[in-house]
């Protein structure tokens, strides 16, 4: 999870002049449906976007449409079909195709692969739904007003200096295994860096002549953060929940690999992973699938994350 | 530059202070008696009770937070109640050879990784070998490192046999036998930050190639190597200074769980296993532990930072 907080970092550098730029951008309404379209337009020439956002389609497609493609019962276990290779057809009384084989309990790989996708993207919304919330509150405050900005910043720093999967695992053994405080312990870690990055953007903003306009006008505070501040954090947001979740994808998969993340009944890549293991000469085929899964739903994020970057970052875009 | 380092070290205090009261309150919180988990399941409650009393444990939060930290500025990091008769110091120490080597080794895999296919992919950029590098090394941060490891595995030891499977040989048993060891681990470990080390290094040196003194040095009629070098790369290399110190971090967490993927009885598997035995001592002292090493290592950064950059000391000032 933590693997992308060094890229996140240089995020934050970024956008903060990117933010600078911005504001000039959305002037009235026929202006914005004009940039709307031009970025659609233009989202739709980034090649590696474009890769990335089918890619994300295809899984939440999967997700969703679980009950219909999966062959199996992804937590029955068949004695009789343990490891069954890919491809071959199941003893009776079980019925169909093993595509993916079966793992030492004789479950069938693939329907499991199709149903961990839940969990993964439930975890990655989750995640990135509290992070962005809390992250966006704490940035918000930290940046807008001064004497806040320190005593914020110190905790957030403090939380900062556990290495994710430290302070997850540290976590997840206080509160024991469920989906739930998955989403807890990486929103916990996410939070920080989300919130430095809402903060440095709203530091620049603040200084801005509209806001200061805004000010003397005897605009309350809280409508100037919702009204005029908010709208133009809101591109470097977006990139970095992007990134938020696939770091979350990891994470979840990483702590169930460790065995202290999803609980047993509810199948997931990294809990299959950590089983398949223990079992690497006798089946090799249990790690292919879930790996993939989980390798390609989370390079479908980076590129997509990578992408809106591209396409928002206009001090980016110069440098090619 | 000696305020400038000092003004480093006092900023670290708090961090470290607020570090260590969470660590404390986060496994104070923990459900679970650890004088159950040392008596066992057929303790009497009275039997709990006393030894709860010896511990301390029914003293309020503040009380035992206070003795904690007594305790820990001695260098007293409590009892073990799963590794037989150590200290939670000896326990950390007995095993804290193969994780340091393991993450030593895989910085290096990342610097040998990021640092060139950074820097070709920079010179070359919009060309073929630079979409290249760049898809292959977002690939690669992508790649979940548990997922390349037990590839790693099932290639070089399962199908070829050239290397060992898992497990660990100490320094004592001779270098070679150790890396032998620890080849599998320190890639799978180090590649992914190497990806990302790429990523940097070719934004940098994108960076510092469009700068006035780089035109200026080709204007100049200098060689593409000595502009390079001499010029792009060593300024392009001070920020990568502070990714490096990250890196580390990032490499401490990782190694829980290559250590897991690859069974090698460092400081991971033992918090791993710390929490699997309910032994919150441990589990205390590995966190505490490794986050005040973080701690320390980015005031190391910083202060090599306020070294290379002189700009960087004044502007804190």
């Amino acid at each position: 999870m933590a693997q992308l907080q060094t890229q996140s970092q240089r995020q934050t550098q970024g956008s903060a002049s990117a933010s600078a730029v911005l504001p000039e951008a959305l002037p009235t309404t026929a202006g914005r449906a004009r940039r709307k379209q031009t970025f659609f337009d233009r989202f739709l020439r980034h090649r590696s976007a474009v890769l990335g956002a089918v890619v994300l389609l295809l899984v939440v497609l999967v997700a969703l449409l679980t009950p219909v493609l999966m062959n199996h019962d992804p937590t029955l276990a068949v004695p009789q079909s343990r490891f069954a290779r890919p491809l071959s057809e199941a003893t009776p009384p079980a019925e169909g195709v093993y595509i993916f084989g079966t793992d030492n309990l004789g479950r069938d790989v693939y329907s499991r692969v199709v149903k961990g996708s839940q969990v993964s993207l439930v975890v990655g919304l989750g995640v990135s739904l509290a992070v962005v919330i809390a992250g966006t509150c704490i940035g918000m405050l930290a940046g807008f007003f001064k004497r806040l900005d320190n005593p914020l910043m110190r905790v957030m720093d403090s939380m900062m200096a556990f290495p994710g999967v430290i302070l997850a695992l540290a976590i997840m053994s206080v509160r024991g295994p469920s989906v739930g405080n998955v989403i807890l312990a990486l929103s916990i870690v996410d939070t920080p860096r989300f919130a430095r990055v809402v903060r440095s953007v709203v530091l620049t903003l603040r200084e801005l002549q509209y806001v200061e306009a805004a000010h003397a006008l005897g605009v309350t505070n809280l409508r100037i953060m919702l009204r005029h501040i908010l709208p133009n954090c809101l591109s470097p947001m977006i990139v970095q929940a992007t990134f938020v979740f696939a770091a979350a994808v990891l994470g979840e998969a990483g702590l169930s690999f460790l065995g202290v993340g999803t609980p047993p009944e509810i199948p997931s890549w990294g809990q299959m992973l950590g089983d398949a293991r223990n079992f690497l000469a006798q089946a090799p085929w249990t790690m292919v699938a879930p790996g993939a899964a989980l390798m390609v739903t989370v390079l479908g994020l980076n590129l997509l994350g990578d992408g809106i970057r591209d396409l928002l970052d206009p001090r980016l875009r110069r440098q090619g | 530059m000696f305020r400038y380092v000092i003004r480093r070290i006092l900023a670290a205090i708090p961090v470290m202070l607020i570090v260590s009261t969470t660590v404390f309150t986060l496994l104070f919180l923990t459900p679970g008696d650890p004088a159950g988990v040392i008596l066992g399941p057929d303790a009497t409650p009275e039997r709990i009770n006393e030894l709860r009393e010896q511990l301390g444990l029914n003293d309020p939060w503040h009380m035992q937070m206070l003795r904690w930290y007594g305790k820990l500025i001695q260098g007293d990091l409590g009892n073990s109640l799963s590794v037989n008769n150590r200290t939670v110091m000896q326990a950390i120490a007995e095993r804290a050879e193969p994780t340091i080597l393991l993450t030593t080794l895989a910085l290096t895999v990342s610097l040998l990784i990021g640092l060139p296919t950074g820097i070709v992919s920079a010179l070359s950029r919009g060309r073929v070998v630079d979409t290249l590098v760049m898809f292959v090394a977002i690939v690669g941060v992508s790649m979940p490192s548990f997922w390349l490891g037990l590839n790693l595995i099932y290639v070089f030891a399962v199908s070829l046999r050239v290397l060992p499977l898992a497990g660990y040989q100490g320094l004592d048993q001779g270098l070679g036998e150790t890396l032998r060891y620890l080849i599998m681990p320190a890639i799978t470990l180090g590649l992914a930050q190497g990806a990302l080390l790429a990523r940097m290094t070719r934004s940098m040196m994108l960076e510092t190639l469009g700068e006035d003194y780089v035109r200026t040095a080709r204007a100049k009629g200098l060689n593409q190597p000595a502009v390079v070098i001499r010029h792009a790369l060593r300024n392009a290399l001070i920020p990568l200074v502070t990714v490096v110190g990250l890196s580390f971090a990032v490499l401490m967490g990782g190694a829980v769980i290559t250590e897991q993927v690859f069974n090698i009885p460092g400081v991971g598997r033992l918090l791993i296993q710390a929490i699997g035995r309910r032994d919150y001592p441990l589990v205390q002292g590995i966190v505490l532990l490794i986050a005040l090493m973080y701690v320390l290592i980015n005031l190391l950064v910083d202060i090599v930072y306020g070294v290379l950059d002189p700009r960087i000391r004044q502007s804190r000032a």
